[in-house]
C-alpha cells in the first residue's frame, strides 16, 4: 500500500496507519502523515498536472506551499474544489482528487497542441490578438480563452452545508513567524523572560532547515521538549501567516488535519494581535532556468530532501543534481545517508567545500558544469551536461536543482520594510527595521518611549530571511532578535538552566563556499521562470524588447508571478533575466511588491462562522411572533424583518384591503423600527435647534413637531418628529433606514460643535415599541385603551404628545400621522409590546380594526405625499421636497449656509410631485423615467414610488421632476424601457389628498 | 487595521470606530463668507504625513476622539478629546519618506 518509491524512514508519517485514496480514478495507498504530493511521489506518479498555457505535463517540484505545479481538483462533500495544493493537503482516508487543466487526463491531454504551436502564442498574445472588434471580446474571445486556459473548475454543491469555518482571536506579546532554528530560539528566549509568545510554523512540524540535517535532530528535539514545558509559549503548526496589517494585527490560516469527508472543518483563521513580531520566515530555494526545467522529475533539491527525510520517499533511484550552493548539498548527503545512488552532481562552481565532501562520499561531481538539455517528456530520462570538456549525456530518473535561496520577504514588505540586494546570497533581503527608520518598526517604539501613544508593532528579523546562512547562525540571530526585543539587562535564557544549556550547545555551522549565481542556461527549448504561469526566459526578453521592462510591467505583461504561488521559486530568476536583457545588475531592479494575502485563502476561511443566516444579524420586532401568528409575510428592511402584509395571497388585493381599512375605519401598524433618541438637559432645545433646520426650543411641552435634518452640505439627511415631554426632555424619531446614522451624526455634532451645551443623548430605539393607530375611528379605539388622558380633539389635538397609561402600561401617546388619517402613535416599553398591541386589536374589533403592514403603510403615505427613503436619497434639498418654509431664518444650524445657496433652490431642480396615469387602468413603475413626447430621450426625472390608490381610481405615484412644481397640470410620458411601457401621466400636487389636513386634524 | 487607543476604553480595533472626517477644519460661524463655507465643506488637505482625524467610538463609549495618524505608516501619535490640541511627535521620529511611486501598472490582463 505504501508505493514503490517509499524507502525506510520518514519523520512525520505513521507507517502503522495506512491510508487509501484515489487520484485520477486510480486507487493508491499512503500513510497517515503524508501529503497528497508525498503519497503520489511514493507511488511513482510523475505527471500530476498539465500546465496553464502549453498543457505540458508537469510533476511535483517542491514540498511546501511554494509548489507551482501540483494543483489538483479535490472531490469533497461540498462538491469539486479546484486548485488545491497537493503539497500541503494532508492525506486522509477516502481522499479523491484529480489532475486539472487537461482533457481527457493529465497523462493524455489534447490541449498539448498549444505547446507545438507555442511560437504563435508569445507573451501578450491575448492583448495582441483579440483586440478587434471590441464587442467580440465578451461573446467570443473571452469564453474561448477561458475554456482553453484557466485552472480548475469549481463545482459547489450548494445544498451541502459546509462545516462551519472557525475564526479565533489571539493576543500575544511576541509573535514569532517561522519555527526554524531562528524562530525557535527567539520564541524560547522571549518566553523565558515571561513574554506571551505565539510561534507559527506553516509546516506540520517545527524545525524547518534543521529537519534536513542529522546533526540538528537531537538539538531540535530538545528545543521542542523545552518549548512544550514552558508556560506562555504556544506553537501552532500547519499555520501560515497570511497578512501583516500593521499596528500589530495579523491573520494566519491554520490547516486542520481532519477529513472533510467526516464534516470536520478544514481551516481555522487566527486573527492575531501582538506588540512585537519576529519574522523568521526563512528563505525558499529557487529554480534554475534551463531548457526542459519543467519535465516531470525536475524538482528542487531541497524539496527532494524533504520528501526523503519527512515521508521516506525517494523521488528518484539515480537522481542527477544541478547545484550552485553548499546548502543544497544537505539533500545530497541525506540521499547518500539513506543509501540511495546518484547519477552525479553538476555544480556551476569551480570548487567548494561541499563538493569536496561529496567526492569523499564517492559521489561523482562535475565542476564548472551546467545542464543544457533534459531528455524525456513525461518523465526525466537523463540530461545533457556541458563542461569545459564538452557535452555528454547522463542517464538519470530525476533532476534535482538548486539555484540558491531567496528570503521570504513578503511579510516584511507588508510591514513597510524596503528591500536591498545582498550579493553573498544573490537575492533581495528586507531592510533592517530601524536601520532605514522606515515604517512601523522602531519609530513606533521610540515614539512610545517619548511618551506618545504610538502603538505600532515592533518588527525584528531573524535567520535566513535577513540573508543569514547556516542553522547555528540563524539560531544566534533569533537570540539576538529576542535580546533586542527584551531590552538591556534581560539575560537571554533567564534563569532556565536547561534553556541556557540548549543555547550553548548549538551544533556548529560547517564552513561553506559561497554560491555562484546562475539564473539561466541558454539552449534549445523552453526554460521556465514561472512553471505555473508558463512563463519562459524568452517571454521575459520579449517583454523587455516590447517596452515592458519594469518589473511591475513585466509581471502584468507576462503574468510572471501572478499564479497562486506568486512566483516564489522563480520570480527572482525572471527578474535577473530581465536585468540581463536590460544590461543592468539585478540589484538595480526591485521585486514586485507583495500584498496580502501571502497565499491563496478559501473565502470560507475568511468568512468563518459569518456565513448564510449568520452573515448579518437579523433584527426581529418585539412583536415578531404576533405578526407571524397573524400570517404576516416578512420583508428584509436593512437588518429588520418587518411585516409586509398580513396575508399569503399574492398581489395587491390584501394590501389595498389593509389600506382601505385605515382610510375607512381603523388600522394598527408596528413602527417600532423607527430610530428613537432621548434628548435631555437644560440645553436640549438649543441642541435640537442646531441639528434640525426647524426650531424646537419654542416647542411647548406636550407638543410634537415634524422636523427636517440637513447635512452640513445643505441637502436633506433625515426627517422625523420631535416631541417635548418636559422642559428639558425631548424624544425624537428618525427614519428606520437612518437610525444608526442619525445617532452617529448627533453624537458627532454634540461633541464637535456643541460641546458647550448641557445635553445628553440616549439611544432608546430598542427600548420602545411603537404602534400607529390610524383611521377615522382611531380615537374611539384609543379612548378605550388609554387611561388618564382626555383624547378629545380640543384637549389632545393634532401634534399633541403626552405620557399616558395604555392598557395598564406607562407609555407615551403622540397625535402624529404618516397615513394622512387621524392617528395616534403609541409607545410602550418593548417588553410590554404584546399585551398593549393585543388590547388595541381587541378593543378595535368592534370598529373593524385591521393590522396593516409595510405595503399598506406605503400606499397610504404615497397618497398623502409623505416622503421616505425613496425620496430622501441624499440628493434632494429641502426646497426640492417642498420644505422651503421649514428652515428657520435666524440662528445657526447644521447645513444652514450651504442650504441657502442658489443652486440648491433653483427652479429647475428635481422637485417632488405626484403623478397619475392619464389612462386610469395603466400602472406606474418605480424608476420609470419622465420624458416629453417631443424629446423622448431627455429624462426630466423619475418615479420614486408608486401604488394603486384606495382613494382615487387607478395608480398614483410620487416623482422627482425637473421644475416639477411648475409642471403641475402638464402631461408627460413615464417610460420604463425594461418593461417596454410608455404611460402617459398627469403631473399633480403631492398634496392632492386632503390638502387642508381635515382628516388628520379631525 | 488600525488599533486606536481610546482614552476611555483602552486600545481597540478600528472596526469599533467610525471615521468622521478631517479634524483639522474649523466649522465657520453662521453667515460666514461663501468661500469659507466652501472651504469647510469641500476642500481637504491630503497630507503625506500626520493627519488629524475625527473618530467616533460607535461600538464603545460613543465618545468623539481626535486622532493624530500618520498617513504613510498609520502610526498613531496621539489621541484626545475634541477640546484637546494634539501635536505631531518630534521631527526626528518622522518616518522616512517612501520611495517615489512606481510607474502605473497596466490593467490586469486576461489569462496568458
Amino acid at each position: 500500500m505504501s508505493g514503490p518509491r517509499r524507502i525506510a524512514g520518514g519523520l512525520v508519517i505513521d507507517r502503522t496507519r495506512p491510508v487509501s485514496f484515489q487520484f485520477d480514478g486510480q486507487v493508491l495507498g499512503g500513510f497517515s502523515g503524508d501529503t497528497l504530493a508525498s503519497a503520489l511521489l511514493a507511488n511513482g506518479r510523475r505527471v500530476v498536472a498539465r500546465s496553464f498555457k502549453y498543457h505540458r505535463p508537469r510533476g511535483v517540484v517542491a514540498a511546501g506551499p511554494e509548489e507551482p505545479n501540483a494543483l489538483v481538483e479535490l472531490e469533497g462533500p461540498q462538491g469539486r474544489e479546484p486548485n488545491v495544493l497537493a503539497t500541503t493537503l494532508p492525506l486522509y482516508e477516502g481522499l479523491t482528487a484529480a489532475g486539472q487543466n487537461a482533457w481527457p487526463s493529465v497523462s493524455v491531454d489534447v490541449g498539448a497542441v498549444n505547446d507545438a504551436i507555442s511560437r504563435l502564442l508569445p507573451a501578450g498574445f491575448y492583448y495582441k490578438s483579440f483586440m478587434f472588434p471590441a464587442r467580440a471580446w465578451e461573446r467570443l474571445y473571452e469564453p474561448l480563452i477561458r475554456r482553453a486556459a484557466g485552472l480548475g473548475r469549481l463545482e459547489a454543491r450548494v445544498d451541502a452545508a459546509p462545516p462551519a469555518a472557525q475564526t479565533v482571536h489571539v493576543h500575544a506579546d511576541v509573535l514569532v513567524v517561522g519555527a526554524g532554528t531562528a524562530g525557535l530560539c527567539a520564541a524560547l528566549a522571549c518566553a523565558a523572560a515571561g513574554r506571551e509568545v505565539l510561534l507559527l510554523e506553516q509546516d506540520l512540524i517545527a524545525g524547518a532547515g534543521a529537519l534536513l540535517d542529522d546533526r540538528w535532530t537531537g538539538w531540535c528535539e530538545r528545543a521542542l521538549a523545552v518549548l512544550g514545558k514552558m508556560p506562555g509559549v504556544r506553537l501552532l503548526t500547519r499555520t501560515t501567516l497570511l497578512a501583516a496589517y500593521g499596528q500589530g494585527v495579523f491573520t494566519a490560516l491554520q490547516t486542520l488535519p481532519g477529513a472533510p469527508t467526516r464534516g470536520d472543518p478544514r481551516e481555522r483563521l487566527h486573527v492575531i494581535r501582538a506588540r512585537s513580531v519576529v519574522l523568521a520566515t526563512g528563505a525558499l530555494e529557487r529554480l534554475i532556468a534551463f531548457p526542459g526545467n519543467d519535465v516531470p522529475g525536475v524538482m528542487l533539491a531541497g524539496g527532494a530532501g524533504q520528501y526523503l527525510r519527512r515521508y521516506g520517499v525517494a523521488v528518484g533511484e539515480r537522481p542527477l543534481w544541478f547545484l550552485n550552493n553548499d546548502e543544497a548539498y544537505e539533500a545530497v548527503f541525506a540521499h547518500h545517508a539513506a543509501g540511495l545512488g546518484s547519477a552525479g552532481i553538476v555544480d556551476v562552481r569551480e570548487s567548494g567545500l561541499a563538493m569536496r565532501r561529496a567526492r569523499e562520499f564517492g559521489i561523482p561531481v562535475l565542476a564548472n558544469a551546467r545542464i543544457v538539455a533534459v531528455a524525456g517528456r513525461q518523465a526525466v530520462r537523463g540530461a545533457t551536461v556541458e563542461t569545459d570538456a564538452g557535452r555528454r549525456h547522463v542517464e538519470a530518473d530525476a533532476l534535482l536543482m538548486s539555484g540558491g535561496h531567496s528570503p521570504s520577504l513578503a511579510l516584511a514588505t507588508q510591514l513597510g520594510l524596503g528591500s536591498r540586494w545582498q550579493e553573498e546570497i544573490a537575492a533581495f533581503v528586507p531592510d533592517e527595521p530601524g536601520a532605514g527608520a522606515d515604517a512601523r518598526s522602531d519609530a513606533g517604539a521610540a515614539a512610545g518611549a517619548a511618551g506618545a501613544s504610538a502603538d505600532t508593532a515592533v518588527v525584528k528579523l531573524a535567520g535566513a530571511v535577513r540573508g543569514t546562512t547556516g542553522l547555528a547562525a540563524a539560531a544566534r540571530d533569533g537570540l539576538a532578535a529576542a535580546a533586542s526585543l527584551l531590552g538591556d539587562g534581560v539575560p537571554v535564557g533567564g534563569g532556565n538552566a536547561e534553556l541556557r544549556d540548549l543555547f550553548a550547545s548549538l551544533p556548529s555551522d560547517l564552513p561553506h563556499t559561497p554560491l555562484r549565481a546562475i539564473w539561466e542556461v541558454h539552449g534549445r527549448g523552453k526554460s521556465f521562470v514561472d512553471l505555473q504561469q508558463d512563463v519562459t526566459t524568452e517571454d521575459v526578453r520579449l517583454a523587455a524588447r516590447e517596452g515592458y521592462g519594469h518589473p511591475e510591467h513585466l509581471k502584468r505583461y507576462t503574468t510572471l508571478g501572478m499564479g497562486t504561488e506568486q512566483g516564489r521559486i522563480g520570480a527572482l530568476v525572471g527578474l535577473a533575466v530581465l536585468a540581463q536583457a536590460r544590461g543592468l545588475p539585478p540589484a538595480q531592479l526591485a521585486l514586485t511588491r507583495p500584498r496580502p494575502f501571502a497565499q491563496p485563502v478559501p473565502f470560507a476561511a475568511l468568512a468563518g462562522a459569518e456565513a448564510r443566516q449568520h452573515f448579518k444579524p437579523r433584527r426581529r420586532l418585539p412583536l415578531h411572533d404576533w405578526h407571524e401568528s397573524a400570517g404576516a409575510r416578512f420583508v428584509n428592511i436593512g437588518l429588520w424583518l418587518r411585516p409586509l402584509v398580513y396575508s399569503r395571497e399574492p398581489g395587491w388585493a390584501p394590501v389595498l384591503a389593509e389600506a382601505r381599512a385605515v382610510r375607512e375605519r381603523v388600522g394598527l401598524t408596528d413602527v417600532s423600527t423607527l430610530g428613537k433618541i432621548d434628548v435631555q438637559g437644560a440645553d436640549a432645545g438649543r441642541f435640537l435647534d442646531f441639528v434640525y433646520a426647524n426650531r424646537f426650543s419654542t416647542l411647548p411641552v406636550g407638543r410634537a413637531r415634524y422636523g427636517i435634518m440637513l447635512r452640513e452640505d445643505g441637502l436633506m439627511f433625515d426627517d422625523g418628529t420631535v416631541a417635548r415631554l418636559g422642559a428639558g426632555h425631548f424624544v425624537l424619531t428618525t427614519t428606520t433606514a437612518n437610525a444608526a446614522a442619525v445617532l452617529d451624526h448627533l453624537d458627532f455634532q454634540r461633541q464637535a460643535h456643541a460641546a458647550q451645551l448641557g445635553v445628553v443623548l440616549t439611544d432608546v430605539g430598542d427600548a420602545w415599541a411603537q404602534f400607529a393607530l390610524a383611521g377615522p375611528r382611531s380615537r374611539a379605539v384609543a379612548a378605550r385603551v388609554i387611561d388618564g388622558l382626555d383624547l378629545s380633539n380640543a384637549a389632545f389635538p393634532f401634534m399633541a404628545a403626552a405620557q399616558a397609561t395604555i392598557a395598564g402600561i406607562a407609555g407615551r401617546v403622540f397625535r402624529i400621522s404618516f397615513s394622512g388619517e387621524c392617528a395616534y402613535e403609541i409607545a410602550v416599553p418593548a417588553h410590554h409590546a404584546r399585551p398593549v398591541w393585543q388590547a388595541l386589536m381587541q378593543e378595535g374589533e368592534s370598529e373593524g380594526i385591521a393590522a396593516y403592514g409595510l405595503d399598506a403603510l406605503n400606499t397610504l403615505r404615497i397618497e398623502k405625499g409623505h416622503v421616505t427613503g425613496a425620496e430622501l436619497t441624499g440628493n434632494a434639498s429641502a426646497d426640492d421636497l417642498g420644505f422651503a418654509g421649514l428652515p428657520k431664518g435666524d440662528g445657526d444650524f447644521v447645513g444652514r449656509d450651504a442650504a441657502r445657496r442658489g443652486a440648491l433652490n433653483a427652479a429647475e431642480r428635481l422637485q417632488l410631485v405626484a403623478l397619475r396615469p392619464v389612462e386610469r387602468g395603466l400602472r406606474l413603475r418605480n424608476g420609470a423615467q419622465l420624458v416629453t413626447r417631443s424629446r423622448p430621450r431627455d429624462s426630466l426625472g423619475y418615479i420614486t414610488s408608486a401604488t394603486p390608490s384606495v382613494v382615487i381610481e387607478g395608480w398614483v405615484g410620487l416623482a422627482m421632476l425637473a421644475g416639477g412644481r411648475r409642471r403641475i397640470g402638464e402631461q408627460l410620458i413615464a417610460a420604463s424601457p425594461v418593461h417596454d411601457e410608455h404611460v402617459e401621466v398627469e403631473v399633480i400636487s403631492p398634496h392632492w389628498l386632503d390638502a387642508e389636513n381635515a382628516r388628520v386634524k379631525g | 487595521m488600525l488599533r486606536i487607543p481610546c482614552p476611555w476604553c483602552g486600545e481597540r480595533d478600528e472596526v469599533e470606530f467610525r471615521y468622521q472626517g478631517d479634524a483639522g477644519r474649523t466649522r465657520p460661524a453662521a453667515g460666514a463668507a461663501a468661500g469659507q463655507v466652501e472651504d469647510y465643506l469641500y476642500l481637504r488637505d491630503n497630507p503625506r504625513g500626520w493627519h488629524l482625524e475625527w473618530w467616533l467610538h460607535t461600538a464603545g463609549c460613543r465618545q468623539l476622539l481626535k486622532v493624530l495618524r500618520h498617513t504613510v505608516t498609520h502610526e498613531i501619535a496621539a489621541v484626545g478629546g475634541p477640546a484637546d490640541s494634539l501635536s505631531p511627535p518630534e521631527p526626528r521620529l518622522e518616518p522616512r519618506p517612501v520611495p517615489e511611486p512606481e510607474p502605473r501598472p497596466l490593467p490586469a490582463p486576461g489569462p496568458g
